[in-house]
């Protein structure tokens, strides 16, 4: 907007472009949410057309599986603390999965944001090939690399343990150069006045700037990580979805022990979601 | 006396620190240990399939052609990958092979050459000789030009196969079968049905700018096209579709839960919900949506609905709305009451309150929330669909399933990390504008 010398009658003009701006502004919000609407309805025909089961008959049919599931599960109340206990092996499994992934996937996004946060880097025109790498490794989804793992590997929790600690060295790496990139200089450059190497630069001046930050992203990324290593389990790398899918398979006979794992599977979700949430509000509010 | 006391302090912080500093990298050395054994690493390696390894590299950029005599019958058939769907027609034989009558002569890289002449099947080695098996009906005779069978021959009364850096030659009772291998995928634009597929890339320039019609119906452009889509063995149509409902089911479910979300969170929000009990009961059934694993969603919904997009779909949507649920509750309590106060003093109704007043100042956060859970749901989408039976995620789990078209499993990573790499880069883009761009967000 020009500012022009405004007659008398200037108000009214500045009155009209705001008008007028105002209303193309809102043409464009509307023809936006016009054209969202319509990829929303587009988009749900098209998945409804190929679908195997249509979306009104499934409604009809969502508490099929569960109604089952509790019914058994109710029948053979006995069980069920049997089926617990257990499912735990095989949760340890799993909680293992996720714990490896996320400490040597931590240490590797630390190690690769590092070289990729300029101003730190050890070789600063090789930052941006480390924050490609970073971006690689986040893209590929944990899913492929443990397939093929499996294959080169057999079935197992070390391909499962591969693929979530890739998957997590990449995502940690570009959330930590962001990180990195806001940190407060003066002791690195404190420290390299006083002849300190890269590594004891980045151990003394960096990370103890920013290892709360780093150890609550850590704990938000082992839940994520203890959720994908489930899911893992399931396509097959062991671990306590492995044997969920085998009881579902099994179907009816079964469904009771699928009923106890679906508990441990909640409970550590929501033991886990309280404590990292405790333990991150704790990092970042309290004495950090 | 306040120094010393102080200074003692001090020095005990330190040694605390020292202690915490050591103790720390020790505990994780420890447990690191005790899952190296959990695992059985070191077991591991033998269970290792190394030779897997090899077979998937090579497969991955490179394809083999079989020349197959059946010995029963007499007939010398050339086939890629040896799959039944891509037997080249008899009269068309590539250079490689010159069949003389009854002979057939095989020429393998590196001067090495195969020929089979009825039951007898030599193969010349520059350096080492003629190998010459014979087929006698009960047996397979192996004879050799030097004393003592070398490490590249694996024979049995059965079996005799000879596995060189040129290509391998396999001689049972019935067949005789040479593989020659060539770099890059097969047929990967044009299957053996297609006109196209002998020609070169300049002959098909040519065809496609000025050449007559090869089929009457439709121009060779639009043929070029449907062959490329319909390809037999690739399947360029399908894995398109598959993509497509890969990102449709990210689509569908991120921004559906993000709707459903919305006005949950506003109930659940402390400075917007009508009554506490209300607050307390969506409260609760977000944390347990949020509780139950995505896993568990995705199989009780595709019970329901059976496979395909659609299931997928609403397993991210159930699984998102709770995420989304609390992180637009909590950005719906942090929101400044001076704007809705100031809204509320020109008059506005409620309805206008909440759209000039709240809407403006979460947007942005909303918004910017919504993107990057769609990102990361890009990539969930494809491991929802390998469970739900949809999308690229179900062609790359049976394709490795197969653990034959490794060409394949290496064309759909290709195909996902792309995916998931053009997806990120837009909608960082729109993150990137809706956020820096004007303030009222929309």
């Amino acid at each position: 907007m020009t500012l022009t010398p405004t007659a008398p009658s200037g108000t009214d003009a500045i009155r009209r472009d705001y008008l007028a701006l105002t209303q193309r502004r809102r043409l464009y919000s509307g023809l936006l949410l016009l054209v969202f609407a319509l990829l929303m309805i587009a988009g749900f025909r098209t998945a409804e057309s190929r679908n195997a089961g249509g979306f009104i008959e499934g409604l009809a049919h969502l508490a099929d599986f569960p109604a089952a599931i509790l019914s058994e599960a109710w029948d053979k109340a006995a069980n069920l603390p049997g089926h617990i206990l257990d499912a735990l092996p095989s949760l340890l499994e799993t909680l293992n999965v996720a714990a490896v992934a996320t400490l040597t996937g931590t240490m590797g996004g630390i190690l690769l944001s590092l070289l990729a946060t300029r101003g730190l880097a050890p070789l600063p025109a090789l930052a941006g090939v480390f924050r490609r790498i970073a971006d690689v490794l986040r893209a590929v989804p944990e899913i492929v690399v443990a397939l093929v793992l499996i294959f080169l590997l057999g079935a197992g929790p070390v391909p499962a343990a591969i693929a979530i600690g890739l998957h997590t060295a990449g995502a940690m790496g570009k959330l930590f150069a962001e990180v990195n990139e806001n940190i407060d200089m003066k002791p690195v450059e404190g420290l390299a006045s006083v002849g300190a190497r890269w590594s004891q630069r980045m151990a003394l001046g960096v990370v103890p700037q920013v290892a709360p930050n780093y150890l609550s992203y850590a704990l938000l990324r082992f839940e994520i990580n203890v959720r994908a290593s489930a899911i893992l389990g399931f396509v097959g790398a062991g671990g306590i979805g492995y044997d969920l899918k085998n009881a579902m398979t099994f179907g009816q006979g079964k469904l009771d022990e699928a009923a106890g794992i679906f508990i441990v599977l909640f409970a550590t979700i929501v033991v886990l979601d309280q404590l990292s949430s405790l333990a991150r509000h704790r990092l970042t509010q309290g004495r950090a | 006396m306040a120094d010393i006391a102080l200074q003692s302090a001090v020095l005990g912080e330190f040694r605390r620190k020292r202690v915490i500093a050591l103790a720390m990298p020790a505990l994780v050395l420890a447990y690191l240990t005790y899952v190296f054994f959990a695992f059985d690493v070191a077991g591991l390696a033998q269970r290792a399939r190394l030779d897997n390894a090899a077979t998937l590299l090579s497969d991955a950029i490179s394809y083999k052609v079989h020349v197959t005599q059946d010995n029963r019958t007499d007939v010398t058939s050339i086939a890629i990958e040896g799959s039944r769907r891509m037997t080249l027609p008899t009269d068309e034989t590539p250079p490689w092979v010159h069949r003389e009558g009854a002979r057939t002569v095989i020429d393998l890289p590196q001067g090495h050459r195969v020929i089979y002449d009825g039951p007898v099947a030599l193969y010349e080695m520059p350096g080492y000789g003629e190998i010459r098996i014979t087929n006698t009906g009960s047996a397979i005779d192996l004879s050799l030009p030097q004393p003592g069978v070398p490490d590249f021959i694996n024979a049995s009364r059965t079996r005799v196969t000879v596995t060189t850096e040129a290509g391998r030659l396999t001689v049972t009772r019935s067949r005789t079968e040479t593989m020659r291998y060539f770099p890059g995928w097969e047929l990967f634009f044009f299957d053996l049905r297609s006109p196209f597929h002998r020609m070169t890339w300049t002959a098909i320039a040519e065809t496609v700018l000025w050449g007559d019609r090869l089929d009457p119906a439709r121009g060779n452009l639009a043929l070029m096209v449907s062959n490329v889509w319909n390809n037999e063995i690739w399947r360029h149509g399908d894995v398109a579709w598959a993509m497509g409902e890969t990102i449709l089911m990210a689509f569908l479910g991120t921004f559906g839960a993000a709707l459903v979300a919305l006005p949950l969170a506003f109930l659940a929000a402390r400075n917007f919900a009508p009554a506490r009990w209300l607050r307390f009961v969506v409260r609760r059934v977000l944390d347990f949506v949020r509780g139950v694993d995505a896993l568990i969603f995705t199989i009780v919904l595709s019970r329901a609905f059976g496979p395909g997009p659609m299931t997928g779909a609403l397993a991210i949507l159930i699984t998102d709305t709770g995420s989304f649920g609390k992180l637009f509750s909590e950005a719906l309590e942090n929101v400044d009451g001076k704007q809705i106060e100031g809204i509320r003093a020109t008059g506005a109704r409620p309805v206008q309150r909440y759209r000039f007043g709240v809407m403006p100042q979460v947007l942005p956060v909303i918004l910017s929330q919504v993107l990057y859970l769609f990102e990361s749901n890009t990539r969930s989408a494809t491991i929802v669909g390998a469970i739900v039976g949809g999308g690229i995620g179900l062609l790359l789990t049976q394709a490795i399933q197969t653990t034959q078209d490794w060409e394949k499993v290496t064309y759909y990573i290709i195909l996902i990390v792309l995916m998931v790499v053009a997806l990120d880069a837009v909608s960082a883009r729109v993150r990137d504008r809706l956020i820096k761009g004007d303030g009222s967000g929309r």
